[in-house]
């Protein structure tokens, strides 16, 4: 008998993908893709001499330059790390904020970005509440745009600093980065990552210096289709699973304020995700505890793990400043975007 | 000019079987003769349009557009968007009721069709369902209907009661009128702004499931098989997902009556094409997977899918430039369609031109009942369409009839240029001005 062939579908050429529909400002940072990893290596690298520079010296470097900083959401830790790290290049800076603002009488982002643009802002670092924000003002104002983090989707600063943490503790006394850097390192990322823009940053930024990421939650908060995001992630339902294959540890919050009607029993969650002292010791005794910010004591995280020797939470505030001295730097000096 | 002879094109009618070189005599607003080529020059005094090397086709129809009349001019307009209909080829195009106030009545419906809107083609209103589309209360069917509705749906604000829903197909039934669901269970898309899946996940955006779409299109098609003995007909708007496709295919073979168009932007572009936030690729339905754009070619090339109609939703440019989970849903598509479905359909997968014209015209006249319409044959009215079928261009928004330029074909190849289109009869637009007389 004849085998019968499978009718095979016709091949059809169908439309291109799109194409980026401009040509982003040299030095915008709007996700961590728009940088290449020599890139990431220059940002490590400056942030480390920025650090060490004398402050009289530092001060010149953006001196009297006008960035503002634009935030539709609160913020303690970007808001004034980026504020501070201006400042310490000798910029001048100007907060606006959603609530006390012409936002509040509805003025679109679009035109908030043109009115600080025209009152002489030569940057603008934006927080917003909703992703792909920081895109729009871009296209909107042509001005270097530094995002601060976009509603669920990008914030890229904190993938830096993530990553200068895990450098310092990991990999001692090296300062750039290559793509094979954090060769056989795997870093978890537990909690609310379907919300989570830190996660996002995170999971496109490590693989591309060598890491393995593993993302750890419920179906809830981490659904299947993230692993597909890029290379390099892979999801773990099994919490004690994950830490026992990890070297640093990066709890995030449950952000209550965007779970949108998503039921979550948070006694089951801590039951199955809560980073206690005994499951540190028993499972990942030796890893970087990481956590973004704000921290809910109790909740995802332990006081004890918190203020524990493993972590190293305090210190990525820190490396925060270090890390957007740099990229402020970079976007106002970077080719075609800053001052001769 | 009452007296219109086109001649020296090739005539292609699909509903009557026709492709052939045909000149044809248009009087008082109908068809009054066909003949070979030459024959008519000149009779009755006609004024003649060159239609050698074009093709001359009936002037087509899209059964799913919004005009934003009443209410919303500073979208668009009835004068502004049948402007865009023309220009795109189409002489008839059925008006969606989301306006302000929602077209829920026979004044409105009639409001729509009044010679003072300006319309440059035939408007065909379709009056909502329920009362404001709230979903609560029938509206009067047979006074719509005899003010000139030719459907009626809940367009955005689908009828998700069952109950409500059931009651919509009987009652539309009886007075032999087409129900059009806009199929989303809106339960399942709150605060979402594209299709659900790996995109969404990655641009940090809320996603609608296939489901949503599926689920709603299987309800109806059980609802329209308890009604059976009563012959609903049930029409699917702008089809989108693979398995609400199926499941009309299901049905149909079922003996229902069931129908479903499906969109340009659904059988050309992906959930890829939002890119990095482009509000000009969100609309609703959204672009869904590749696999989902997939089945809707298939469902185009194997006869599935009954027309093509655009879901031409203008909307302001400042609308627009918005953060993409703030921006209104919807694309123009009346420019563009049959540009598109010339260049993909049969340009690039090979479907016969009378076929794609047929989805264009034909099916979809037959669809809603539009007497007279979508054929070229005599008696019928004087509806033509008169394009070159070899010319590509460039679709360039900024030229558009339409009031809106919200379209993500700015730019795109197209293939097959309007040169006339004549509704009932009167030129309503030509691509340049010299009319050979």
């Amino acid at each position: 008998m004849k085998p019968v062939l499978p009718t095979t579908r016709r091949l059809r050429s169908t439309p291109p993908a799109p194409v980026s529909p401009f040509p982003y400002h040299p030095g915008s940072l709007l996700s961590v893709l728009d940088l290449s990893v020599d890139g990431v290596s220059r940002l490590l690298v400056r942030a480390t001499e920025l650090d060490d520079e004398d402050p009289i010296l530092r001060d010149h470097i953006l001196a009297k330059r006008r960035i503002a900083l634009l935030f539709y959401e609160s913020s303690t830790r970007t808001r004034t790390s980026f504020e501070l790290a201006c400042k310490a290049l000798g910029a001048d800076t100007t907060l606006v904020s959603n609530l006390s603002s012409s936002i509040e009488k509805g003025e679109s982002l679009k035109d908030t970005g043109l009115t600080l643009r025209a009152l002489g802002a030569e940057a603008i670092i934006l927080r917003h509440s909703i992703s792909g924000g920081a895109w729009l003002l871009e296209e909107s104002t042509r001005l270097p745009v530094i995002n601060a983090g976009d509603g669920m989707h990008e914030h890229p600063t904190q993938a830096l600093l993530d990553l200068r943490t895990i450098l310092t503790h990991l990999r001692p006394g090296l300062e750039g980065v290559k793509p094979d850097t954090l060769a056989g390192v795997t870093v978890m990322i537990t909690g609310d990552i379907l919300h989570s823009r830190v996660a996002r940053s995170n999971m496109l930024l490590l693989p591309r210096v060598g890491a393995r990421v593993l993302l750890v939650g419920p179906k809830e908060l981490l659904p299947e289709q993230a692993a597909r995001s890029g290379p390099g992630i892979e999801i773990e339902r099994d919490f004690e699973a994950a830490l026992a294959q990890s070297q640093a540890v990066m709890m995030l919050r449950i952000q209550a304020e965007r779970l949108a009607g998503l039921q979550l029993d948070l006694d089951e969650y801590k039951a199955n995700y809560q980073l206690t002292g005994q499951r540190l010791a028993a499972h990942a005794p030796s890893a970087v505890v990481l956590h973004p910010g704000p921290i809910i004591r109790g909740m995802e995280i332990t006081a004890g793990v918190a203020d524990g020797v493993q972590s190293a939470i305090l210190e990525q505030v820190t490396n925060g400043l270090a890390i957007r001295m740099a990229v402020m730097e970079r976007a106002l000096t970077a080719e075609g975007g800053g001052r001769s | 000019m009452t007296v219109l002879a086109i001649c020296g094109g090739r005539l292609v009618d699909p509903a009557a079987g026709v492709d052939a070189a045909k000149d044809i005599l248009l009087e008082n607003g109908r068809v009054v003769e066909i003949a070979g080529p030459g024959k008519l020059k000149g009779k009755n005094g006609a004024g003649v349009l060159d239609a050698t090397g074009l093709v001359v086709a009936p002037g087509l129809i899209d059964i799913h557009v919004h005009l934003r009349e009443p209410g919303q001019a500073y979208k668009e307009t009835i004068a502004t968007g049948t402007a865009a209909a023309a220009a795109g080829g189409f002489t008839s195009v059925a008006a969606m009721p989301n306006t302000v106030p929602v077209n829920d009545s026979p004044e409105i419906t009639r409001w729509m069709q009044a010679p003072e809107r300006g319309a440059q083609v035939r408007v065909f209103p379709i009056a909502a369902a329920t009362r404001g589309s709230k979903g609560e209360t029938i509206n009067d069917y047979a006074a719509l209907k005899s003010a000139g509705a030719v459907a009626v749906t809940d367009d955005g604000r689908p009828i998700l009661k069952d109950s409500m829903m059931r009651e919509t197909l009987a009652a539309a039934a009886r007075v032999g009128l087409t129900v059009i669901q806009h199929a989303e269970d809106t339960r399942m898309t709150q605060g979402a702004s594209m299709n659900l899946g790996p995109v969404s996940f990655k641009l940090g955006l809320r996603g609608m499931p296939p489901e949503a779409e599926s689920s709603m299109v299987e309800r109806d098609i059980r609802l329209v098989a308890e009604l059976r003995e009563s012959h609903p007909h049930l029409h699917v708007a702008h089809t989108s997902t693979a398995a609400a496709l199926a499941a009309v295919r299901q049905a149909r073979r079922n003996g229902l009556r069931v129908t479903c168009e499906v969109a340009p932007h659904h059988f050309l572009l992906t959930e890829e094409h939002v890119g990095l936030y482009n509000t000009h690729a969100k609309m609703s339905p959204p672009l869904r997977s590749a696999a989902d754009r997939d089945a809707m070619i298939e469902g185009i090339l194997d006869g599935t899918v009954d027309a093509i109609a655009t879901d031409h939703a203008p909307h302001a440019m400042h609308e627009k430039e918005v953060e993409f989970e703030m921006a209104p849903n919807g694309i123009t598509g009346l420019e563009t369609a049959l540009g598109l479905s010339l260049r993909w359909l049969h340009g690039e997968w090979k479907m016969p031109l009378g076929r794609v014209l047929s989805l264009l015209s034909a099916q979809p006249a037959a669809l809603l009942g539009l007497k007279g319409r979508g054929t070229l044959t005599v008696g019928s009215y004087a509806d033509a369409v008169v394009f070159d079928p070899q010319t590509e261009w460039t679709y360039r928004a900024t030229e558009s009839k339409s009031k809106a330029k919200n379209t993500p074909f700015d730019g795109w190849p197209m293939l097959g240029k309007v040169r006339w289109t004549v509704s009932e009869g009167r030129v309503v637009y030509a691509a340049q001005k010299t009319l050979d007389v």
